[in-house]
C-alpha cells in the first residue's frame, strides 16, 4: 500500500510529504518530497541591496535566525576584507550560543510531543520563553532579527541584557536538569528512541549529514572547533558526542550541546563586562548611517539622528540617502562562508560582480542535507518510528526549501 | 599541494578553488578523496551560477570539506550555454542527489547518470529555471478566488539594470 504521510501532518514538522510504500505495518520505501515552502529567499536577495540580504536569509531557517545572519554576514565580510570589532563578535557569539539552547529546545518540545508526551512540550516551549524574551529586549523581535548585520551588530546589549541573561544562566541548568530526569531513563522514551533512525557514521558523511546527528554517530564534527570563527577559539567548551547512532544519542547529544552553550553565553557575557566599545566597523560606507534603538514598539531609528539628517545636515542626509538606497558595494568574488548552526553545516556561497546586489546567494541549509537520509533511517522499519527517527533529525522546512 | 594535479588553481581570500574540466571531473573528486594529506570525504553542497554573456556561461560548483584535516576546496566546471552537460557524481556522493536536482531546477543543468533528475523545489510542471539570469520576471497570470491578477505589462529581465 501506498500512502501520503503530510504535507498536513502534525508530526511532519511544517509542510513535508513524506510518500511511503508500506508492507503492513514495515516501510518499504519512503521518498520525502519537498517544496512546499519554497519562497525563493535566493531569487529575492540578487535584487535587493547586500544590507537587505540579511533580512531575507534570516528568514529561512525561521529557529535559528541568528546563524543565518552570521554566515551570510561573514561571508560579505570576507568579501569586503573586514572584521567586525571584538566587542561585537562577543555579542554575536552570545546570541548564536542562546539560539541553539532556544532551537534545541523546541526539538524536545516537538520530539515529545511528536511521541505523545505533551508535557515535555509544554516545558521545552516555557524555557524557550525565557529566551525569547531576551531576544526581544535585544533586538526587539522574537524572531527575524536582522540584529547582525555587515561590519558588526545593529546597536548594544540593553541595559538590563547582561540581567536577563544572568537570570537565564541562573534558571536553565536546574532545568535542563528537569529534563534529563524525566526523559534520560524513562521507560516509554527509551523505548520510542532507542535503536531508532540508526545512521552509522559512513552512511551519515555519505549522505551529507551534519551537526548532532553526525555527533551521535562518533564524529567530533564542529565547524566552531574545526574551523574557528568570530572567535571561538579562545572560548572554553566540548564538543559532546555518542557512539549509538540512534535517536536517543541524538536526544543526548543535543542535551549536553545546550550545557555547553551555556558555558560559552557565561563567557562572552564576562567579557562584555569591560567598558562598551564600538559593535560596528568604523566606515561609513559599511556601517549602517541611522542609530536604531529599541523603543515600546520594537526597533526604530533614533529621535535624536532624525533630527540631525532633517534639520541640521544635508550632507548627513545625502549618506543616508545613498545608504538606504543603494547600500555597500562589495569586490567581485567569491566566498563560501560556514557556521555550525542547530543542525549542522550552515554554509552561504556568495558571489559577487563588484556591484550594489549581491550575484548569487546559495544557502546550503543543513536540514536540506539531513533530510535525505531519512529513507536510510526509516526503510525496513515501522510507520511509528519513522516519527521518531524525523523528529530526531530536527528539520526546519524553512531552512528545506527555502 | 593541488597544484601538481590540476593546472588551474586558484587561492583568494584563503579558499582554494580548482578548475576542472567535465570530463575530468569525477577522476579529479576520486583523486581528491583519496590522495593523503588532502582526503575530501564530505560534499557539502553542489550549486551553481549563471553568467549569459561570458564563455562558459555555467559555472557548476562543488564544495568539498575533509573531515580528517579539516580543511575545504572548491571545485568549480564550466559549461556552455548550448550545452549544459555535466556528469553526475551521485554514486560517488548519495548527498549530490538533492544537490543536483536543485541545480537542475534552478538553471535546467542536466547531471547525467543521475537516478532520477527532476525538479525538487518547484512544482512539476514549472516552465523554465527561474535562477537563470535571463528568465524574465512578472510574467505568471494567476487565478486566486475567481479573481485574475494578469502578468506585468513589461516582463523585467533579470540581467543587470544599468
Amino acid at each position: 500500500m501506498i500512502i501520503n504521510m503530510g504535507p498536513q501532518h502534525p508530526s511532519t514538522h511544517g509542510v513535508l510529504r513524506l510518500l511511503l510504500e508500506l508492507d503492513g505495518e514495515t516501510i518499504v520505501t519512503c521518498e520525502p518530497i519537498i517544496g512546499y515552502l519554497h519562497t525563493g529567499i535566493e531569487k529575492n536577495t540578487e535584487y535587493r541591496t547586500w544590507m537587505q540580504g540579511v533580512t531575507f536569509v534570516t528568514r529561512a531557517d525561521y529557529l535559528s535566525p541568528f546563524f543565518n545572519e552570521l554566515g551570510y554576514c561573514l561571508g560579505v565580510e570576507r568579501l569586503l576584507g573586514i572584521e567586525a570589532p571584538p566587542r561585537a563578535q562577543a555579542i554575536r557569539v552570545l546570541v548564536c550560543e542562546m539560539n541553539r539552547i532556544a532551537s534545541h529546545l523546541v526539538y524536545i518540545a516537538t520530539a515529545g510531543l511528536e511521541l505523545g508526551a505533551v508535557s515535555v512540550m509544554l516545558y521545552g516551549f516555557r524555557e524557550r520563553e525565557i529566551i525569547m524574551d531576551i531576544f526581544e529586549a535585544i533586538t526587539g523581535l522574537r524572531m527575524n532579527h536582522a540584529y547582525i548585520r555587515i561590519g558588526g551588530v545593529v546597536m548594544d546589549l540593553p541595559s538590563d541584557g547582561p540581567r536577563k541573561i544572568r537570570h537565564m544562566l541562573d534558571v536553565l541548568p536546574g532545568r535542563i536538569d528537569e529534563y534529563e530526569t524525566l526523559l534520560n531513563d524513562n521507560p516509554i522514551w527509551r523505548e520510542r528512541n532507542e535503536g531508532v533512525g540508526r545512521l552509522t557514521a559512513e552512511q551519515a558523511l555519505g549522505l551529507g549529514v551534519t551537526g548532532p546527528v553526525l555527533r551521535a554517530a562518533g564524529v567530533p564534527a564542529d565547524l566552531r572547533k574545526d574551523m574557528p570563527y568570530s572567535g571561538y577559539e579562545t572560548y572554553d567548551f566540548e564538543v559532546p558526542t555518542r557512539t549509538e547512532a540512534d535517536a536517543y544519542a541524538r536526544y543526548r547529544v543535543r542535551i549536553d550541546e545546550m550545557r555547553e552553550s551555556l558555558k560559552i553565553v557565561a563567557q562572552a557575557l564576562e567579557r562584555l563586562e569591560d567598558p562598551p566599545g564600538p559593535v560596528m566597523v568604523d566606515d561609513p560606507k559599511v556601517g549602517w548611517p541611522s542609530r536604531l534603538s529599541v523603543g515600546p514598539d520594537g526597533i526604530g531609528n533614533d529621535p535624536e539622528y532624525l533630527r540631525h539628517i532633517m534639520e541640521e545636515s544635508m550632507e548627513a542626509l545625502i549618506h543616508h540617502f545613498k545608504m538606504v538606497t543603494q547600500g555597500v558595494q562589495v569586490p567581485a568574488g567569491e566566498v563560501y562562508s560556514v557556521v555550525e548552526s542547530p543542525r549542522g553545516e550552515l554554509g552561504f556561497y556568495i558571489v559577487s560582480d563588484g556591484e550594489h546586489r549581491p550575484y548569487r546567494v546559495k544557502i546550503r541549509d543543513p536540514s536540506f542535507a539531513n533530510l535525505q537520509s531519512l529513507p536510510a533511517m526509516v526503510e525496513g522499519g515501522l510507520i511509528a518510528d519513522s516519527i521518531a527517527a524525523n523528529a530526531s533529525l530536527d528539520p526546519v522546512m524553512g531552512g528545506v526549501d527555502r | 599541494m593541488v597544484g601538481g594535479r590540476f593546472d588551474d588553481v586558484v587561492l583568494v581570500r584563503d579558499e582554494v578553488t580548482v578548475l576542472v574540466d567535465r570530463d575530468d571531473l569525477l577522476g579529479a573528486l576520486a583523486w581528491l578523496r583519496t590522495e593523503p594529506g588532502l582526503s575530501f570525504d564530505f560534499l557539502s553542497c553542489v550549486t551553481a551560477t549563471h553568467w549569459p554573456e561570458a564563455e562558459p556561461a555555467f559555472w557548476v560548483v562543488y564544495e568539498l570539506r575533509s573531515m580528517a584535516e579539516k580543511h575545504r576546496l572548491r571545485v568549480k566546471v564550466g559549461l556552455s550555454e548550448t550545452d549544459p552537460h555535466v556528469p553526475s557524481v551521485t554514486p560517488e556522493y548519495p548527498t549530490a542527489n538533492w544537490h543536483e536536482r536543485e541545480t537542475f531546477d534552478f538553471y535546467g543543468i542536466v547531471f547525467d547518470g543521475h537516478p532520477g533528475l527532476t525538479r525538487i523545489l518547484l512544482p512539476d510542471d514549472w516552465e523554465g529555471h527561474p535562477l537563470r539570469k535571463d528568465e524574465e520576471l512578472g510574467g505568471v497570470e494567476t487565478w486566486y478566488h475567481g479573481a485574475r491578477v494578469p502578468p506585468t505589462s513589461a516582463p523585467v529581465s533579470s540581467a543587470r539594470r544599468p
